[in-house]
C-alpha cells in the first residue's frame, strides 16, 4: 500500500545494539526536541490562540446560529412560505403564517408573514438546506455558535432569537455567506 | 562578652533559618508556576495567565485554594498517622537545607556570618540520611489511607528509595574519596575557581542525577504517584492542604537536590573571580542560586521530555545499572587517587 | 542544659521502647521503634558522635525499618487471619523473654563492676577519628565486614538476574 505521508516507519523487533540500549542517546534526542520547542516558544510566543481575548476567523463555509434578515427599509424578508421547513431534513422548523395589517407595512415586506417562526436547535443539524430553499433571501446560518443550555425547551429558538435588529448596527452580516452561496450555485464555468 | 557572643550567634542563626525557610517556602510554590510555564512553552501553550501578570500570583490563589478546600478523611482511614504523615514529609524536607553552603563567609557588623545554618562535618551523610527518612510520609501516609491505590504506590516508593539510596550513596563515595571531607562547605572551597567536582566525576554525577530524579520522585521516577496507574498513589485519599503539603515537600525536596547537585559537583558559589569582598560573595550567593536554578529547570526539562519507567525497569536500571556502574566509578577513582596522590 | 536533653531523650527512648512493645497494632510498633531510634540518635550527638548518630538513622531509620514496613505493609493485617495464641504458646514465649531478661541482667551486673572509661578527648566520635581508628586498629574486621556487605549487594544483583540461557 503507498503511505500518505513519506514518515511512516516500519517497526522492527530487532536486538537493541549497545548504544541504543544505553538509552542516552536517545534521551538526548528527546530532549533536544522539547529544548527546540521551549525556545521557539519563548522566542516566537506559543502557537495557541488565547480564546476569550482572541477569536478564531470562522470560514465562510461556517454553519451556526440562524438569522431571519430583514431588508434595507427594515421589514421582515420571511413570507412564511414553509418551503425551509420542508427542506429541513430534521424538521426542526416550524412556522404559522398570518396576514399583514394595514399599517404593518413598515414591518413586512410581504402581504403574508410568519408569526410564529421556530427552529428546534437540539433537532438542526446545521445543513444549510432552509437558505439554500429560501426564495426571499430570509434565512441565513451565521457565525455565531448557539449557546449552551440547562433545559431543552430553551434550544426551541422563537423569532426573538431569530430575527435581527432593526437598528443598523444590530443587523447581522451574512455577506461572506451570502457570497459563498452564489458560488456554490453558479459553480464558475 | 561570651554571653554577647552566643546571642548574637543564635540571633544570626535564628535569621538565616527564617531566612532559609521563607526562600524554601518561596522557591517551592513558585516551582510550580515554573513548572507549568515550562511544560506550556515545551507543548508550544501559554501557561497559566489569569492571575496576575504572567500568572505570578498562580502560587498564592494555589494556596488559598488548598486552604478553603474541604478537608475531607475517609472514615476507614487511620486517623493519627493519616494526619501525621503530610506533616512528616513536609518536616524532612524543610530539615535538609540547614547543612548546604548558600555562598561565601560574609562580613556583617564587623563579624563573619556563613550563610550556612550548621556546617556539620558530616553535612553529606545528615542530607543522605534526611532524603533516606522521606519516604516514612509516603508509606505512612499511604498505608494509612486504607486504600489499595495508596497502599500500591507506599510499597513501590520505598522499593525505589532503598534502591536508589545505595547507588546515591555510591556515587558520593567517590566524591567523598577525591575531596577527603564530608562537610558540605569544605567540598565547595575546594572547587575554587572553575575546579569543579564534575569534571573528575562525570560518571559519578550522571548516578548521582538519576539518583536524585529518583529520590524526589520526578518523572521519569514518579511510579509513586503515577496519575494514569495510580490515580494519584500515596495522596489519593488526601485533600486540602494535608494534599498542599505533600505536593509543596515534592518540591521543596527537588529544590534541595538541585542545592546538593549544584554543590557537591558543580562548586556550590564558586565561579572565577570569585573575590573575598563584600559584593563578592553576594555574586556567589546569586551564582549558588543560579545553578540551583538551573537544575530545577533540568528536572522540569526531562519531565516534560521523558515517559514515566515501568516498575521493573525501575529496578533494573538502579540495581543492574547504576549499583555497578557506581562501583566501578568508585573503585576507578580510589585508583585515581592512589596513583596521583602517593 | 545537657543533662536535662539527656533526660528528656533517655525518657523518650525508653517511652517509645515501651510503647513500641505494648501497641497491638504492627505499623505503629514501628512507628515507635523509629522514634526510639531518633532518641537514640539524639543521645550519640550529645556524646559528640554525629557520624554515628546520622549513620544509625541512614541504616537503622532510612534502610531498616523501611522494610520492615515494606514487608508489615504486604500482610494481611486482619484480627481474623491472626494466629491462634494458646496457653501453651504463652508459656513458651514468656520462658523464653524471661530468660533472655535474665541474661540482659546479669550482662548489665557484670558490666557495672567495670571501671567507666575517663572520656578525656570529646573528639573521639569525630569522623577523623573514628576513619584512623577503623583503618589502623581494626583492620581486619573492618574490610571483612565490608566484602561481606558487597558481596550481600553483588549477590543480591546475580539473584535479580535472569536465568542465563
Amino acid at each position: 500500500m503507498q503511505s500518505l505521508t513519506n514518515r511512516s516507519k516500519v517497526v522492527v523487533n530487532k536486538e537493541m545494539s549497545f548504544g541504543e540500549r544505553l538509552y542516552l542517546p536517545a534521551v538526548f534526542q528527546g530532549m533536544w526536541i522539547t529544548l527546540k520547542h521551549f525556545v521557539r516558544a519563548l522566542i516566537k510566543g506559543p502557537n495557541t490562540v488565547r480564546y476569550p481575548e482572541e477569536k478564531r476567523s470562522f470560514a465562510p463555509i461556517w454553519r451556526g446560529w440562524h438569522v431571519l434578515k430583514r431588508d434595507e427599509e427594515g421589514r421582515e424578508r420571511c413570507t412564511a412560505c414553509g418551503l425551509c421547513a420542508v427542506a429541513c431534513p430534521a424538521e426542526a422548523i416550524t412556522m404559522v403564517a398570518a396576514e399583514r395589517q394595514q399599517g404593518e407595512e413598515h414591518l413586512y415586506r410581504e402581504e403574508k408573514y410568519a408569526a410564529v417562526y421556530e427552529i428546534n436547535m437540539l433537532r438542526c443539524i446545521f445543513c444549510g438546506l432552509c437558505e439554500e430553499a429560501c426564495p426571499k433571501e430570509a434565512i441565513f446560518l451565521t457565525d455565531r455558535i448557539v449557546p449552551a443550555d440547562y433545559v431543552r425547551q430553551n434550544f426551541i429558538f422563537g423569532k426573538e432569537l431569530l430575527v435581527e435588529g432593526i437598528e443598523p448596527d444590530k443587523r447581522i452580516d451574512v455577506s461572506k455567506r451570502q457570497k459563498h452561496l452564489t458560488e456554490k450555485q453558479a459553480p464558475p464555468a | 562578652m561570651f554571653l554577647l557572643f552566643t546571642t548574637a550567634l543564635l540571633l544570626e542563626k535564628s535569621i538565616l533559618v527564617l531566612a532559609l525557610f521563607t526562600v524554601t517556602l518561596g522557591v517551592a510554590a513558585y516551582a510550580t508556576l515554573a513548572e507549568r510555564k515550562v511544560a506550556a512553552a515545551m507543548q508550544d501553550r501559554v501557561g497559566p495567565n489569569r492571575t496576575g501578570p504572567f500568572g505570578l500570583l498562580q502560587p498564592i490563589a494555589d494556596g488559598v485554594k488548598f486552604f478553603m478546600k474541604e478537608d475531607f478523611m475517609p472514615n476507614s482511614a487511620e486517623r493519627w498517622l493519616y494526619i501525621l504523615a503530610p506533616g512528616a514529609f513536609m518536616f524532612v524536607a524543610c530539615m535538609t537545607s540547614a547543612v548546604i553552603p548558600w555562598g561565601t563567609e560574609l562580613t556583617l557588623f564587623g563579624r563573619p556570618v556563613a550563610l550556612q545554618v550548621a556546617d556539620l562535618n558530616i553535612g553529606i551523610l545528615y542530607i543522605l540520611g534526611f532524603t533516606s527518612l522521606g519516604v516514612y510520609g509516603v508509606m505512612v501516609g499511604g498505608w494509612a489511607s486504607n486504600n489499595k491505590y495508596s497502599l500500591y504506590s507506599a510499597i513501590r516508593a520505598s522499593a525505589q528509595m532503598i534502591s536508589y539510596e545505595l547507588a546515591m550513596g555510591l556515587a558520593l563515595i567517590a566524591v567523598v574519596m577525591l575531596t577527603g571531607t564530608l562537610s558540605l562547605r569544605e567540598m565547595a572551597e575546594q572547587q575554587a575557581g572553575l575546579n569543579w567536582n564534575v569534571w573528575y566525576q562525570p560518571l559519578g554525577f550522571l548516578i548521582f542525577f538519576v539518583c536524585a530524579l529518583a529520590e524526589c520522585n520526578r518523572a521519569p521516577f514518579d511510579m509513586a504517584e503515577c496519575e494514569t496507574e495510580l490515580i494519584g498513589g500515596y495522596h489519593t485519599e488526601y485533600s486540602s492542604m494535608k494534599l498542599g503539603f505533600f505536593l509543596f515537600a515534592e518540591y521543596i525536596n527537588m529544590f534541595i537536590a538541585c542545592a546538593v547537585i549544584a554543590v557537591v559537583y558543580f562548586g556550590g558559589y564558586n565561579f572565577p573571580g570569585l573575590d573575598p569582598s563584600w559584593l563578592g560573595g553576594l555574586m556567589g550567593l546569586v551564582v549558588m542560586l543560579a545553578k540551583t536554578f538551573f537544575f530545577i529547570f533540568v528536572f522540569m526539562w526531562i519531565r516534560w521530555t521523558l515517559p514515566r519507567f515501568r516498575y521493573d525497569q525501575l529496578m533494573q536500571l538502579g540495581w543492574k545499572t547504576l549499583v555497578p556502574l557506581a562501583m566501578v566509578n568508585m573503585l576507578l577513582t580510589g585508583t585515581f587517587v592512589l596513583v596521583f596522590e602517593s | 542544659m545537657t543533662l536535662a536533653v539527656f533526660l528528656t531523650l533517655a525518657i523518650a527512648s525508653i517511652v517509645f521502647a515501651l510503647l513500641m512493645v505494648l501497641t497491638k497494632n504492627p505499623v505503629h510498633s514501628v512507628i515507635f521503634l523509629l522514634l526510639t531510634f531518633f532518641a537514640v540518635a539524639g543521645q550519640y550527638v550529645l556524646l559528640n558522635a554525629q557520624f554515628l548518630a546520622v549513620v544509625h538513622i541512614i541504616v537503622y531509620a532510612g534502610a531498616v525499618m523501611v522494610l520492615f514496613l515494606f514487608v508489615l505493609m504486604l500482610l494481611n493485617l486482619n484480627t481474623e487471619a491472626e494466629p491462634r495464641q494458646t496457653a501453651r504458646w504463652k508459656l513458651a514465649a514468656a520462658l523464653v523473654s524471661g530468660m533472655l531478661m535474665l541474661t540482659l541482667v546479669g550482662t548489665l551486673r557484670a558490666g557495672a563492676a567495670l571501671p567507666i572509661p575517663e572520656n578525656t578527648d570529646p573528639h573521639v566520635g569525630l569522623v577523623q577519628n573514628l576513619g584512623k581508628v577503623l583503618f589502623t586498629d581494626f583492620v581486619v574486621p573492618f574490610e571483612m565486614a565490608g566484602i561481606l556487605f558487597l558481596a550481600a549487594m553483588v549477590g543480591a544483583v546475580l539473584l535479580a538476574k535472569r536465568e542465563i540461557r
